[in-house]
This record gives structure tokens, C-alpha cells and sequence, in this order.
């Protein structure tokens, strides 16, 4: 396929002294925390934007706070670009190295350090995938709120860079309301540590700051997040409609309502068929949208909570209600919705958008999203976060067609404007990576991008921390 | 003499902006200036004022979200929200009754200071109320920053950059935040007689269960007394607020009742007192007395809380109670600030930071008013402010001494 997206070009002066910069890089770490043959760094080349591929330099997988330092040291001083990666399952291209990159992978430091369950806090390294906190801390009662997809194997400090959100987000909030403190590491090696266990640190708030600069700032080693009380009890319920409008409009009214479920997750009929196919969920294959609504609480609470919101549907002329009557059902409903992503996987090559519209917006923007991919004789399933207005159009596509992955990169970037020009933004959850860096323009003025830049500086003035992301490639500051 | 500039449009502001980056004049910038005497003083050649940058802009209830100018007088905006049944979640403080002054504090100066009350827990502090910002910066140039909608992970987060940096980065000009709708009801469950360390373990398992509660404070027999005029039971009162569906906060107030009743005798607030007690509880009501004894406002962890003061009691005098589970610390001291003293037993019981809310004319210029901070953190906010305010016109003075 043709690549639309450039990278920055290499720096000649870095990859002449390749040899010595492994050498020197192996010196400074245990034995086995270097990668530097072409077979182990084939991993690395890419994340979960699997279009682009670049084979970086070496793959550094340091232990210890202490090694992850002296890397940066050592890369600041020799002018080496660095990539932070966590699990790579970025969906925007914001783990993909560039050839003359530095990986430093936090693989290794996968320990959970302090659970505190008095003051509802867990201190994590970087690490650790944020399934692992859930499942240390639920004997106990509690839980970790922001739930992204991928959380088998994404990493909490993946979950920082791109501060991921989840199904239940619209309840608990997203990494960046979840996120209490982190331990991070300066270009220049400097180790600083923001926020804690005490809320509300006076001074800039750089911790909100972190949570979502796709490892531009610094490479975050520990984190501490807050933990929450499970709720008694959980249930899901389905809601079959019509048409998108209708669903669309349905989780305007029940947010407008005031009611606020934990999860509101939409699917069209595409998306049905897909998901149905793959996990047998029991989902209703004549309605062309689903509403997935999940209350939680006692048995009480939930009743109340879902009659309100069965009336609305109702007026909404919803064809289908089906709650779960079991954990079983519950977790075969939500099954479907989580395995999505591979479930569209196995029947074509997809690119997946995230912009987040306001939620008056939905059925319009659902409406143009269809008739943007249509024109470009393309399919397109929607699978999203609705609650918040954060939409997954997912553009199917045959990727060894270079032709068939032109146009799905246009149509994505014609729906992602659409977004913008609703009020809305360019990425609620994936980040901007490469893949909507040109885009940026779109959402803001340059001078709006040259104060984000100048912010950038001020933690890494010599512009190597993951330098082929999130702004666009023209009308940079000089480094 | 001191010019005071009032400008009634963004682009007002920003000329104003421009000229004095370009003399080197430095700006005070104040919201309604209900504040402005407060922390370190802000020794500022001019001041701006956003009082007339005013209004409302959009409010879209069944979006939940509301855009207004700077200068909006908050007790607009929460009007506007009540007459539709919601609000703003993070309850934000009225802090004019500690101060013993008045005047309207701006929906601005709130998200500048991202003042945040009880529901601090449940509902974050104004910082995650933000959705999206306009400002100038210190040259002058206009930069918004998120928007209108939850989810946002697009370039980076320059609103939660600007929720707290107290007029030093920029001018906020519009903000865009999210709103709650009002709860149905609302109840307190009360324990009383419990001392300090006991309430901290009390509102620990309180937190613990799956009831959402939405606020716990712990009120020593010294304060007791001052909340809902005398209402309280006798003693020290640990109280833990629900709010919800009338049924569920029935339900949810049985079984907190009975988690609890092992640490002491348990009562009942209704709605009523619930609502009158929270607000008193955010306003610091004991310590709205008015004098200008020393009031600090001290978050650490909420295990430590109670063993901060503690220590302190040894060595002077202080009172205090607790909010956040009792990881909010409002601390009056009986003569002297003891800067030194609290600053040191923080990082003894685990680190935190206290902030010199009042305090005399002589001590707000001798004690630094915010938390000093770790040498590094401290040049990176240095650098970082650098490239919002090159030429260091804003607010002069008002973090500088957390360096
Ligand atoms: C099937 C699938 C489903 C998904 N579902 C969701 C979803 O529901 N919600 C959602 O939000 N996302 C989702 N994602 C996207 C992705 O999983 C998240 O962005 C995740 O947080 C990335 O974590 P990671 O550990 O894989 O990080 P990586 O992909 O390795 O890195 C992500 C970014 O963070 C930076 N980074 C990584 N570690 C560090 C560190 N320690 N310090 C500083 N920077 C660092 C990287 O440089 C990069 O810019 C999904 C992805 C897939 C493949
Ligand atoms: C040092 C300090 C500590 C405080 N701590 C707390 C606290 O812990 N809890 C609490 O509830 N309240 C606190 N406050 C009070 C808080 O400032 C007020 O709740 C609110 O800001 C009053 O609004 P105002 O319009 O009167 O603000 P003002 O008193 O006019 O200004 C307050 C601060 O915000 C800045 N500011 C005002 N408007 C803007 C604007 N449009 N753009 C940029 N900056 C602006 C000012 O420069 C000043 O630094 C504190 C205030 C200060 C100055």
C-alpha cells in the first residue's frame, strides 16, 4: 500500500553510530534487556495500526526506574529519537518507531507495588496490563473504572499516554479522572513524581497534563489509580431498534433524562451481523441498531433505573427488549460488544475512527458517516461508546489493495472532519498517533498548535520523545 | 497609580495583552476580586478584570454541558442550572463567609482555582468538570483548547493545564464544562461519639461499600455544635451523605446504617438538614468566624489525615475537622500559621500539601501560600509557564513561591 502518512526522516549522524549506540546501550542494561537483531525487533515494528511499519533502531526493556533513566540520559545526550511503549495495541499509530528510534519497552516492569485499600489506591509499574489491577484487587470488593477493549493486554502506562476510556466511562470517568499520581522520567533522565495519594496537588496540574501526550512528556514508570467499590450488582439490557436515528435519538432523551447508566453502547445492523456471527450473543438480527444500556446497584436500584429507561426506549419505538436474566447472559451480551474489533478482524481489514461528537449530533453524524463511506464504495460498521458520544465507525477494507486502502483512509478522514465540524473532536479515546496528525489543523488554529508545541518543549526541548506524533510534520518549531 | 482595565470582549483583552507584553507591564488578573487579597499578594502594575466579559453563551440541558464567559457571576450560572434541574458537581465552595468579604465570584476564577468540594470522591474536583477552554495567553494570542464533548484525547490537554494555574498561564476568556442533574434526594447517615482515628476507620468502610456515598466528614465535639444550627447529635458527628432515587437512597441508607452501627450510635438526616449540612461543611462554617486567625486547607492521603493533627496538637494549638474521607484538612491555628511545623509533619505522615487560605497581612507575604515543590517539578512549571507567559506579565508573584 502507498503511504500517505510520512514519518520524520531518519537522522543520518544516529544510524552511522548504530553500533556503538547498542553497545553502549547494552552496557547500561542486565543482560537480555536489549534487542538489537532484526528477528527481535520485527515485533516492535508496528502496533494495532497495522498499515505502517517501521523497524527501529534497537528495542530497550529496562527493569528499574533507575535503567529506564539512565536510557534517556544516554539517548538526550547522543540526540536519539525514543518511542514509549507499552503493549502496542495503539490504534492510531502512537507506538511505531521510526529507524532511527530508541524502543523502550516497559514490558518488564509489570509489578504491582501497593495496594492500599484504605484509601482506595493501587501503585502499579508501568507495566502492569489494567486487567491485572481489576483482577488483584476484586477478591476484595473493588475495582479499576476505565475498561478499554483491549485490556487483557494494554498497559496502564498505555492507558496514560492515550488516557483510554472504556464501555464504563460514562459512569466512572476516563485514565485521567482515575489517575492519582505517576512516577516519570524526564528526556534528560530526571526523575520527578506527580500527584499521590493526596488529591488535588497545587501547581499545574502537569499529572492532567501526562495523561494523554502519547509519550511525547516522559516515559511514566509507576502509576497510582484509584480504585473503586464493585457495585452490587450489574446488568445489561438490549434495545432493538428501527433505525440509528431512533436509537440515536433514544440515549439523547435517557441522558437528557438525567439518568446515567453505566454504559451505553451502540451497534448498527453491520455491526450486529458481524458480532452475532463471532460470539452467538443471541443479538436480534432484524432491527437495524442495538442499545446496549448496563445499570448497576442493588436489585432494587436497577429495576428503578431500567423501568425509566424502558420507557423511554419505548418512546422510541423500540422493537426489542431483552434483559439479562443471568450472569451468564449478561457476560454472553457483552461479549459481543467487546469482541467487535476481531470479530470484524476475521471478515475484512478494518480501519477504526474515534471522533466524539455531541450527543444532539449522533444521528446526523451516523447518517453522514453511511453516505461518506458509501460514495467512496466502501462498507462501514458502527460500534460505539453513545452515552458519550465517542463513535467507532469501523471502514472495512481489503488492505492489499492499495487502491481500496486509499479510499478507506479518505473516507476516515472525511467522517473525523465531519466530527470536528459538529462540535466535536478528532480522537474521544485512540489518540492522535500518525494517523490523525495532518488532521490537527482541522480542530485548531496554528495558533492553538503552537501553544500545545511550546508546552512539548518545556519537557522536551530537543523534540525526540516520539517525535513523528500528534503534530502535524510542517510548522514545527526548530529543534 | 494603579490603571485598571476592564475590557467587555476577548479581543479587548487580547489588545490589552499584547501592549503590555509588549512595555513589559504586568497584570493582576481578576474574576470578581472576591479573592484577590488572598495567598501571596500579586504585586502586578495593572489590573484586568473580566467582570465584563460576562454571560451565559450556550446551555444545552439534554447535552449536559454549558459554555459561558469568564466574568459570569457563578451564582448566574448555578441559577441557570437549578431552573433545570441540574448543577455543577465538583460544589464548588463559598468561600466570601471565611473571608468575611463579598462580591460575586466568577464561573473563571472557580475553574483558575479548580476549587472543588465534598463530592470530591464521587465527582472530581472542577479540573474534571472542564471540557474546554478559550484564553490568551501572554502574547497575546487567542488559543482554545477541548470543547464541548467528554471524550477528548486530541493534542494535549491544555484545559487541565489551565483548571488551577490561578491567572498565571492565561487569560480564560470562555469556558465549556459538563453538569449534573440534581439527585431526587438526598439522605446523612450520622455516627456519633466517634474520636478521630475511629471516624477515619468509620468513613474507610463507609467508602468501601458499594453505595456510592457522595460525601464523608468527619466533625470533632469542638465543631460539632456550629453545623445546622446545633442539630447534630451530641459529640463528634461522622457523617456520610447518599444521594440518588428516592428509593435507592432509602435502601442504600439502611444497609450504610447497618455497616456502621458497630462503630457507635447511628441517626438520620433528611433532605433537608442533608443539603443545609453539606453546604455548611463546603463553606467551612466553623471557621467563617470572623477572624483572620490562620486557616489552612491540608489533602493527604485520608489514613493520615488524622494522624496530622494529632502530631500537631502536641506541639500547638489547632483546630480542625475533616472532609474527604478525611483526607481534607481544614486547620485553624490558634496564633501562629506553623508553616514550618505542618509543612514537615505532612511529609512525616506520608506526604501532601497545605495551602495558607487566611492568614494576616504579614504572614501571607512571609509564608509561601501554596506547597513548595520538589526542586524539579518546580523548573519544569517554571519552564512550562515560560512558554505560555514569556515575558512574565501575568499575576506576578501568586505561584512563584512554590519554587
Ligand atoms: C482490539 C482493541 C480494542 C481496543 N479498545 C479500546 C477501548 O475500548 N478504549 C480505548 O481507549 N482504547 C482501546 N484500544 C486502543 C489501545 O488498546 C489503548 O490505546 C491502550 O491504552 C494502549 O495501551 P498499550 O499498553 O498497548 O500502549 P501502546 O500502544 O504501547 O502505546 C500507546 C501510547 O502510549 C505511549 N506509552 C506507552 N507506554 C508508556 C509509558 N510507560 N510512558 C509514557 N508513554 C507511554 C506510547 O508511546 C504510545 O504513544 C483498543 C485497541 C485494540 C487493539
Ligand atoms: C491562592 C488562592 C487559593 C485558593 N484556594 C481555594 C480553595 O482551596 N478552595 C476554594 O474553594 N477556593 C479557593 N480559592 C478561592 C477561589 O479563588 C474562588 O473560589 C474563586 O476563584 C473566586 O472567584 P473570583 O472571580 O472572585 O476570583 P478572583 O478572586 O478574582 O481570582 C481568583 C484567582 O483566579 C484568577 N482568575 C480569575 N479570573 C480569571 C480568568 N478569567 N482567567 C484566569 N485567571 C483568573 C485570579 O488571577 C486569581 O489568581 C483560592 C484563591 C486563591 C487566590
Amino acid at each position: 500500500m502507498p503511504e500517505t502518512i510520512g514519518f520524520l526522516k531518519p537522522r543520518q549522524a544516529v544510524l552511522d553510530r548504530r553500533r556503538e549506540i547498542i553497545a553502549d546501550l547494552t552496557d547500561l542494561l542486565p543482560d537480555g534487556c536489549l534487542i538489537s537483531d532484526e528477528r527481535g525487533l520485527k515485533p516492535f515494528e508496528t502496533d494495532a495500526f497495522l498499515a505502517y511499519r517501521r523497524l527501529p533502531l534497537a528495542v530497550a526493556l529496562p527493569e528499574t526506574t533507575g535503567q529506564v533513566a539512565a536510557v534517556l540520559k544516554y539517548c538526550s545526550r547522543y540526540g536519539i529519537p525514543v518511542v514509549p511503549r507499552g503493549a502496542g495495541t495503539s490504534l492510531s499509530g502512537g507506538a511505531i518507531p521510526q529507524e532511527d528510534a530508541i524502543v523502550v519497552g516497559l514490558s518488564k516492569m509489570s509489578r504491582i507495588l501497593d495496594i492500599d485499600l484504605f484509601n482506595r489506591t493501587a501503585t502499579v509499574q508501568a507495566g502492569v496490563t489494567n486487567l491485572n489491577i481489576s483482577e488483584t484487587v476484586s477478591p476484595d470488593g473493588f475495582f479499576y473504572a476505565p475498561d478499554p477493549s483491549s485490556q487483557l493486554a494494554c498497559t496502564i502506562g498505555g492507558n496514560i499516554g492515550m488516557n483510554s476510556g472504556g464501555a464504563h466511562c460514562l459512569k466512572y470517568g476516563v485514565t485521567t479522572n482515575n489517575l492519582l499520581g505517576v512516577k516519570m522520567v524526564l528526556f534528560d533522565g530526571t526523575v520527578i513524581e506527580l500527584g499521590g495519594k493526596a488529591l488535588d496537588a497545587p501547581g499545574y496540574d502537569l499529572l492532567g497534563l501526562v495523561c494523554g501526550s502519547e509519550g511525547q512528556l516522559g516515559i511514566v514508570t509507576e502509576a497510582t489509580v484509584r480504585l473503586i467499590a464493585k457495585p452490587e450488582g450489574a446488568r445489561p439490557v438490549l434495545f432493538g431498534f428501527a433505525s440509528s436515528e431512533a436509537a440515536g435519538s433514544c440515549v439523547a432523551d435517557i441522558i437528557g433524562a438525567g439518568i446515567i447508566p453505566v454504559a451505553i453502547e451502540f451497534m448498527d445492523r453491520p455491526a450486529i451481523e458481524i458480532c452475532e456471527a463471532f460470539a452467538h450473543a443471541g443479538y436480534p438480527l432484524d432491527v437495524e441498531a442495538l442499545l446496549i444500556v448496563e445499570v448497576e446497584g442493588s436489585e432494587a436500584e436497577m429495576d428503578a433505573m431500567l423501568q425509566s429507561i424502558i420507557e423511554i426506549a419505548r418512546r422510541h419505538d423500540v422493537m426489542t427488549i431483552k434483559e439479562s436474566q443471568s450472569a451468564l447472559e449478561a457476560a454472553l451480551i457483552w461479549k459481543g460488544r467487546k469482541s467487535a474489533f476481531g470479530a470484524t478482524g476475521r471478515i475484512a481489514d478494518y480501519i477504526c475512527m474515534d471522533g466524539t461528537v455531541p450527543l444532539s449530533q449522533l444521528s446526523h453524524v451516523l447518517r453522514r458517516t453511511g453516505e461518506i463511506v458509501a460514495g467512496y464504495g466502501l462498507r462501514v460498521a458502527n460500534v460505539f461508546h453513545a452515552g458519550d458520544g465517542n463513535m467507532h465507525p469501523l471502514i472495512l477494507y481489503n488492505i492489499n489493495d492499495p487502491e481500496d486502502a486509499a479510499r478507506a483512509e479518505a473516507a476516515g478522514n472525511d467522517i473525523l472532519r465531519l466530527c470536528v465540524d459538529a462540535g466535536g473532536c478528532l480522537t474521544g479515546e485512540h489518540g492522535v498517533g500518525i494517523e490523525k496528525r495532518e488532521l490537527m489543523r482541522h480542530q485548531y488554529s496554528q495558533a492553538d498548535l503552537n501553544q500545545q508545541m511550546a508546552a512539548r518543549a518545556a519537557f522536551d526541548p530537543q523534540w525526540l520523545l516520539n517525535p513523528s506524533k500528534v503534530f502535524p510534520l510542517e510548522g514545527r518549531p526548530a529543534a | 497609580m494603579i490603571v485598571h482595565f476592564e475590557p467587555a470582549s476577548e479581543e479587548g483583552i487580547a489588545s490589552v495583552v499584547r501592549s503590555a507584553a509588549a512595555e513589559r507591564v504586568t497584570l493582576s488578573i481578576v474574576g470578581g476580586g472576591t479573592r484577590s487579597g488572598l495567598g501571596n499578594p500579586v504585586r502586578a502594575d495593572r489590573t484586568l478584570s473580566t467582570r465584563r466579559l460576562a454571560g451565559i453563551v450556550t446551555y444545552n440541558p439534554a447535552e449536559m454541558t454549558m459554555s459561558a464567559l469568564a466574568g459570569t457571576p457563578l451564582a448566574e450560572v448555578e441559577a441557570a442550572l437549578n431552573a433545570k434541574g441540574q448543577m455543577l458537581s465538583f460544589e464548588p465552595m463559598d468561600h466570601r463567609p471565611v473571608f468575611g468579604n463579598s462580591g460575586q465570584p466568577t464561573i473563571g476564577g472557580v475553574f483558575a482555582a479548580n476549587v472543588s468540594g465534598p463530592r470530591r470522591y464521587v465527582a472530581g474536583a472542577a479540573r474534571d468538570s472542564l471540557l474546554g477552554v478559550r484564553f490568551i495567553n501572554g502574547r497575546g494570542e487567542t488559543i482554545k483548547a477541548g470543547g464541548r464533548v467528554m471524550k477528548n484525547v486530541t493534542g494535549l490537554d491544555l484545559v487541565k493545564l489551565m483548571a488551577g494555574s490561578y491567572g498565571t498561564l492565561g487569560i480564560l476568556t470562555e469556558v465549556t464544562f459538563k453538569v449534573l442533574p440534581i439527585q431526587p434526594t438526598a439522605a446523612t447517615i450520622v455516627v456519633s461519639g466517634l474520636n478521630d482515628a475511629e471516624a477515619a476507620a468509620a468513613m474507610a468502610e463507609a467508602m468501601a461499600q458499594p453505595l456510592e456515598v457522595s460525601g464523608a466528614a468527619h466533625l470533632p465535639e469542638s465543631v460539632g455544635r456550629r453545623f445546622i444550627g446545633g442539630a447534630l447529635p451530641e459529640g463528634a458527628a461522622t457523617v456520610l451523605r447518599l444521594e440518588g432515587l428516592v428509593a435507592s437512597v432509602a435502601l442504600r441508607a439502611e444497609k450504610l446504617a447497618a455497616a456502621l452501627a458497630r462503630f457507635g450510635p447511628v441517626a438520620t438526616l433528611d433532605i433537608d438538614q442533608t443539603k443545609a449540612l453539606w453546604a455548611e461543611i463546603r463553606d467551612v462554617k466553623p471557621y467563617a468566624d470572623g477572624t483572620m486567625r490562620p486557616l489552612w486547607r491540608v489533602s493527604v492521603a485520608p489514613s493520615a489525615g488524622h494522624q496530622l493533627v494529632a502530631a500537631l496538637r502536641l506541639q500547638t494549638g489547632v483546630d480542625a475537622f475533616y472532609d474527604w474521607q478525611g483526607g481534607l484538612v481544614w486547620l485553624r491555628m490558634e496564633a501562629d500559621p506553623e508553616a514550618e511545623l505542618l509543612r514537615r509533619f505532612i511529609r512525616a505522615v506520608g506526604g501532601g500539601h497545605a495551602t495558607l487560605l487566611r492568614a494576616g497581612e504579614g504572614e501571607r507575604a512571609r509564608i509561601p501560600a501554596f506547597e513548595p515543590q520538589a526542586p524539579a517539578v518546580a523548573q519544569l512549571a517554571e519552564r512550562l509557564r515560560a512558554s505560555f507567559d514569556p515575558s512574565r506579565i501575568f499575576n506576578p508573584g501568586r505561584m512563584a513561591a512554590m519554587a
